[in-house]
C-alpha cells in the first residue's frame, strides 16, 4: 500500500505542476491540498511554510528527528513530542487529516528541487517595486495594484520553491485563487479580471480598475477561464542573484504587525 | 506581440473603457453629503445626523404590498445577527458575528470577499456580537470583540492595520460601529457588567495611530471626579457600545455612555457618578469635552444612556434650532439645544415610577424607595428599559420621532453585594420579571398589561404621542423611514413590516422566521431600490416585484 501510496504521489508531484486546472480535482491532489492547508493553519506558526524552521527538523526535506514512515508521522501528530513545543493534535485532527499533512510532507520533499542561494531582502524589495515592476499587478500592505493576487502575507502561505517557481514559471502551477476570467457583455464589451466567486447564475470578479464586479452569466455573450498566468516569466528578466533577493523579500512577507 | 502581453494590453484597454463612478473613493465629504447620493448608506445610521431616514421613494405605501424577497444571506455564524450593512457603489459590507468582514453584491448578495479575524479574546455581556463597520477611501474600520481595531481593504478584504484599543481580558469589547469624522476613526469600548473604566478614543485612519482619548469616567484632577468615592472610579464603567453623530457645523461629536459599574448595588460609589448614563459632546479635533448631560444620575438600574443620537435641524416651538432627539432607556423623551447642550424637554414616553420629573436644571427627581434592594423592588420601566440600543428615526417629512419601545415593561431589581476581580462579572446584583420575556418561536402567554412591544410616534415638540403601532411581543428591532413615508421595522416575533410614518397604519408585513435584532436600512442599484434586514442569522432583501 505504502509503494501504492508513493506512487500516486510521485504523480501528483508531476501533476501539479503540468496538468491542466480541471485535473488538479483528482482525489489524491485532493488530500495533498486538503493537508497543504492544515499544513498552513496549524504547522507553519513554528515550522514556517518550508517547514525548517525548528533547529533540527526540515519537513520540506524529509528531515525528521526521529521519524521515518508515515505511520511514524502519525504517531507524533496523535501524541506530539513529549519535553518540546510539539503538541499532541489528537483532538484536533481525524485520522483521515492526519494522513492528509503526511501526504503533503512527502509532496513537499518531492517537490523540494533546488533553490537560490539565500538572497537579500532589501535589495529584493527595492527590485520588487522597481525594475521588477511587481506593483503595476500585485499589492503589498498598503502599496501597488489589487489586480493580481495580495502579496502581503505570501511569505506565510507559500514555501521558497514555490515563490521561485513562480518567478521562472508563472505558467506551472496557478493557485485557484489566483484565477483570472474573461467574460464578453451581451453588448460587445470586454472585461478580463481575476476570479473572486462565481455560482451557476453569476460571477464575481476584481477588474483591471479595481473594481468589484458581478455578472449575471444570463447577460453575457462569453465567459472561461484564462488557462495562462498573467505574470511574465522572470526568467530573461533578473539574473539569480536578483531572483534570490526577490525570492527572500517575499518569502519575507508575514502579514501585519499589530500596534 | 505575445499572446500574454496582447492580454495585458486588453486588461489595460478595457480598464480604461471603465464607467469611472465605480471607483470613486469614500471621501469624508461623500460621508457628510450622504442625503446626495441616497442609493448608498454610508455609515451605521445612514448619515453623520443618525436620523436613519432615507431620501429614496420608489417604494410606496401605494406599492409596498408589491414587495418581493431578493436575495438572503445566511451568516456563518448562530449569534445574533445585530449589523448594519453598509453599501457603497453597489457593494454591501456587512460584518457576521463575531468579526468576519463580508463584500458582498448589493443586487444578488454573491459574496466577493470575506475577512476572518479571530479575536482571542473577548467578554461581552450579552451575545458576541458585532453591529458593523465604518469606511473611508478604500479602507473598512471594524472594532474587534478582543478591543482592537483593525483596517481592511475594501477591494479586496486584506489587513492593513490593527491597532489594540484595551485589555481584552479585563473584559474590555468593541462591538459598536467606529464613527469616521475627518481623517479619524473613533471607537469606544464596551464592558459596564465588568468594571471597566470607559473612554472614547480617536484613531489616525492611515496608521491606527492614537490621536486624543475621552475617559468617561474622569480620573483624579478632572472635572467631574468628585462625584466618584474613593477609588470607585477606577472600575466605573460608563462604557459606549453604540455609535455616537457628528455636526460638521459645530464640529462636535456626540455619544452616549452607558451604566456605572457595578450596575445594581451603588453602595461603593455615592454620587453622580459622571459621566455615566450621559450624553457628551467632544470637540472632534482634540477630544474636548464641550457639554454634556446625565440623563440617570447614580444609577443603579443600568440604564445605559448608548441610544444613538439623533441631530436634526428643526423649528423648535417657534425658534430654529440645532436639537438632539433622544429617548432614553429610562424611559424619558428629551430634546437638547446641541450648540449648547441645554435642557429644553423631558416627558416620559413609558411608564416610569423611579423618577417623578425634572428640577428647573433639567435633573430628574428620584423617588424615595424606588431603588434596589435585598428583596427586590418593582421599577418602571424595568431593566431592559423604554428603549435601548434599537436605532430610532427621525423624519424631517412627518416631523415624528419613531421609538422602538418596551411599554409597560418592569422589572424588580435586586442589590446583592460582590467584589471586583478584572474581567469578571462586577453587576452587583441581578433583575426578574415577573413574566419572562421569550423568543420567538417559544409560545407567548403574556397580557398586555405585562408588557408589550410598539413602535410609538412623538413630536418633538411636545413629546406627545401621535401614534402607535403594538406588538404582542417585544421588539429589538430598528427603525428606518422613507422619503416616500414609509416606515420599516420588525420585532422579536420575527414579522417585517412597514406602516405608514404618518398615521400608524399596517401597510405590509411578512415572516422571517426569527427576531429582527438589527436596524432595517435602504439603498438602490441600478435605479432599484433594496430594504435591507437582519432576522436570526440571516440577511434579507426586499424589492418591488418587477
Amino acid at each position: 500500500m505504502r509503494v501504492v501510496r508513493a506512487c500516486l504521489l510521485l504523480l501528483a508531484t508531476a501533476l501539479v505542476y503540468r496538468t491542466s486546472l480541471a485535473q488538479l480535482q483528482t482525489s489524491v491532489l485532493s488530500e495533498t491540498e486538503n493537508g497543504r492547508q492544515l499544513f498552513l493553519a496549524n504547522c507553519t506558526v513554528c515550522h514556517g511554510p518550508d517547514g525548517d524552521s525548528v533547529y533540527g527538523v526540515d519537513l520540506g526535506r524529509g528531515k525528521f528527528k526521529t521519524a521515518s514512515s508515515d505511520d511514524d508521522l502519525i504517531q507524533i501528530l496523535n501524541v506530539g513530542v513529549p519535553g518540546t513545543s510539539m503538541p499532541a493534535f489528537s483532538k484536533e485532527f481525524s485520522r483521515i487529516e492526519m494522513r492528509a499533512i503526511v501526504a503533503y510532507l512527502r509532496y513537499m520533499k518531492s517537490t523540494s528541487s533546488a533553490t537560490f542561494a539565500s538572497g537579500n531582502a532589501i535589495q529584493g524589495q527595492f527590485i520588487f517595486e522597481g525594475k521588477g515592476e511587481c506593483l503595476n499587478c500585485h499589492r503589498v500592505r498598503d502599496k501597488g495594484s489589487r489586480v493580481g493576487p495580495n502579496l502581503t502575507e505570501i511569505g506565510s502561505v507559500r514555501r521558497t520553491v514555490e515563490l521561485q517557481g513562480s518567478l521562472l514559471d508563472p505558467d506551472a502551477a496557478v493557485l485557484p485563487s489566483s484565477r483570472f476570467i474573461r467574460i464578453v457583455t451581451q453588448d460587445g464589451i470586454t472585461i478580463i479580471g481575476r476570479l473572486l466567486n462565481q455560482d451557476t447564475f453569476t460571477v464575481q470578479l476584481i477588474d483591471s480598475k479595481e473594481r468589484l464586479q458581478s455578472f449575471k452569466k444570463a447577460n453575457l455573450k462569453e465567459y472561461g477561464f484564462i488557462d495562462k498566468s498573467l505574470m511574465p516569466s522572470y526568467r530573461d528578466k533578473l539574473n539569480n542573484q536578483q531572483l534570490a533577493d526577490v525570492v527572500s523579500y517575499l518569502a519575507s512577507l508575514k502579514g501585519i504587525d499589530g500596534q | 506581440m505575445s499572446p500574454r502581453v496582447r492580454l495585458i494590453a486588453l486588461i489595460a484597454l478595457f480598464g480604461c473603457l471603465s464607467n469611472p463612478i465605480w471607483s470613486r473613493q469614500i471621501s469624508f465629504e461623500r460621508i457628510l453629503g450622504a442625503n446626495k447620493e441616497p442609493e448608498n448608506w454610508l455609515t451605521y445610521s445612514g448619515t453623520t445626523f443618525s436620523q436613519r431616514h432615507s431620501l429614496l421613494s420608489q417604494i410606496t405605501a401605494a406599492n409596498v404590498k408589491n414587495l418581493e424577497l431578493q436575495w438572503i444571506y445566511q451568516a456563518r455564524s448562530l449569534e445574533k445577527f445585530e449589523a448594519t450593512p453598509l453599501v457603497v457603489d453597489g457593494i454591501m459590507y456587512t460584518v457576521q458575528a463575531p468579526n468576519d468582514v463580508v463584500a458582498l453584491d448589493a443586487a444578488t448578495g454573491r459574496v466577493f470577499w470575506t475577512y476572518s479575524y479571530h479575536p482571542e479574546h473577548g467578554r461581552p455581556c450579552c451575545g458576541r456580537v458585532n453591529r458593523g463597520l465604518a469606511i473611508l477611501g478604500d479602507t473598512l474600520f471594524m472594532g474587534t470583540l478582543d478591543a482592537h481595531l483593525i483596517a481592511i481593504d475594501a477591494k479586496d478584504g486584506h489587513l492593513l492595520w490593527h491597532t489594540t484599543v484595551a485589555k481584552a481580558r479585563a473584559a474590555y469589547v468593541i462591538t459598536h460601529a467606529p464613527l469616521v469624522i475627518k481623517d479619524k476613526v473613533l471607537v469606544g469600548v464596551a464592558g459596564g457588567e465588568f468594571g471597566i473604566r470607559g473612554f472614547i478614543a480617536a484613531y489616525d485612519s492611515r496608521t491606527g495611530r492614537e490621536v486624543w482619548r475621552f475617559s468617561t469616567v474622569p480620573g483624579p484632577g478632572d472635572p467631574g471626579h468628585e462625584t466618584w468615592s474613593g477609588n470607585s472610579w477606577e472600575r466605573g464603567g460608563a462604557p459606549i457600545w453604540m455609535t455616537g453623530s457628528y455636526d460638521p457645523d459645530l464640529n462636535l461629536t456626540y455619544w452616549g455612555t452607558g451604566n456605572p459599574s457595578p450596575d445594581w448595588n451603588s453602595d461603593a460609589r455615592p454620587g453622580d457618578n459622571l459621566y455615566t448614563d450621559s450624553v457628551i459632546a467632544l470637540d472632534a479635533d482634540t477630544g474636548k469635552l464641550r457639554w454634556h448631560y446625565q440623563f440617570t444620575p447614580h444609577d443603579d438600574f443600568d440604564f445605559d444612556a448608548v441610544q444613538v443620537p439623533v441631530l436634526a435641524d428643526i423649528e423648535w416651538q417657534g425658534r430654529k434650532r440645532k436639537v438632539i432627539l433622544w429617548a432614553n432607556r429610562n424611559g424619558f423623551f428629551y430634546v437638547f439645544d446641541r450648540t449648547t447642550g441645554q435642557f429644553l424637554l423631558g416627558k416620559p414616553f413609558v411608564k416610569v415610577t423611579w423618577a417623578s420629573g425634572f428640577d428647573e436644571r433639567g435633573k430628574p427627581l428620584r423617588v424615595e424607595g424606588q431603588t434596589p434592594s435585598l428583596d427586590g423592588t418593582l421599577v418602571y420601566p424595568g431593566n431592559p428599559g423604554g428603549t435601548s440600543w434599537y436605532s430610532p428615526s427621525y423624519s424631517p417629512r412627518t416631523g415624528l420621532f419613531y421609538i422602538p419601545t418596551w411599554v409597560d415593561s418592569a422589572s424588580i431589581f435586586v442589590k446583592l453585594p460582590g467584589e471586583y476581580h478584572e474581567g469578571r462579572d462586577y453587576s452587583g446584583g441581578t433583575t426578574r420579571s415577573s413574566v419572562p420575556f421569550n423568543w420567538s418561536p417559544a409560545p407567548n402567554f403574556r397580557k398586555e398589561e405585562e408588557g408589550y412591544g410598539a413602535v410609538r410616534a412623538l413630536d418633538p415638540q411636545t413629546g406627545e404621542r401621535k401614534w402607535e403601532f403594538k406588538m404582542t411581543d417585544v421588539t429589538e428591532a430598528g427603525i428606518l423611514t422613507t422619503a416616500s413615508d414609509l416606515l420599516f421595522s420588525g420585532g422579536r416575533e420575527g414579522y417585517f413590516y412597514a406602516l405608514d410614518a404618518r398615521s400608524g397604519a399596517l401597510l405590509w408585513k411578512t415572516s422571517l422566521g426569527a427576531a429582527v435584532i438589527s436596524g432595517p436600512m435602504t439603498y438602490s442599484v441600478g435605479g432599484k431600490q433594496y430594504v435591507a434586514v437582519n432576522a436570526g442569522n440571516c440577511l434579507f432583501t426586499f424589492a418591488l416585484r418587477e
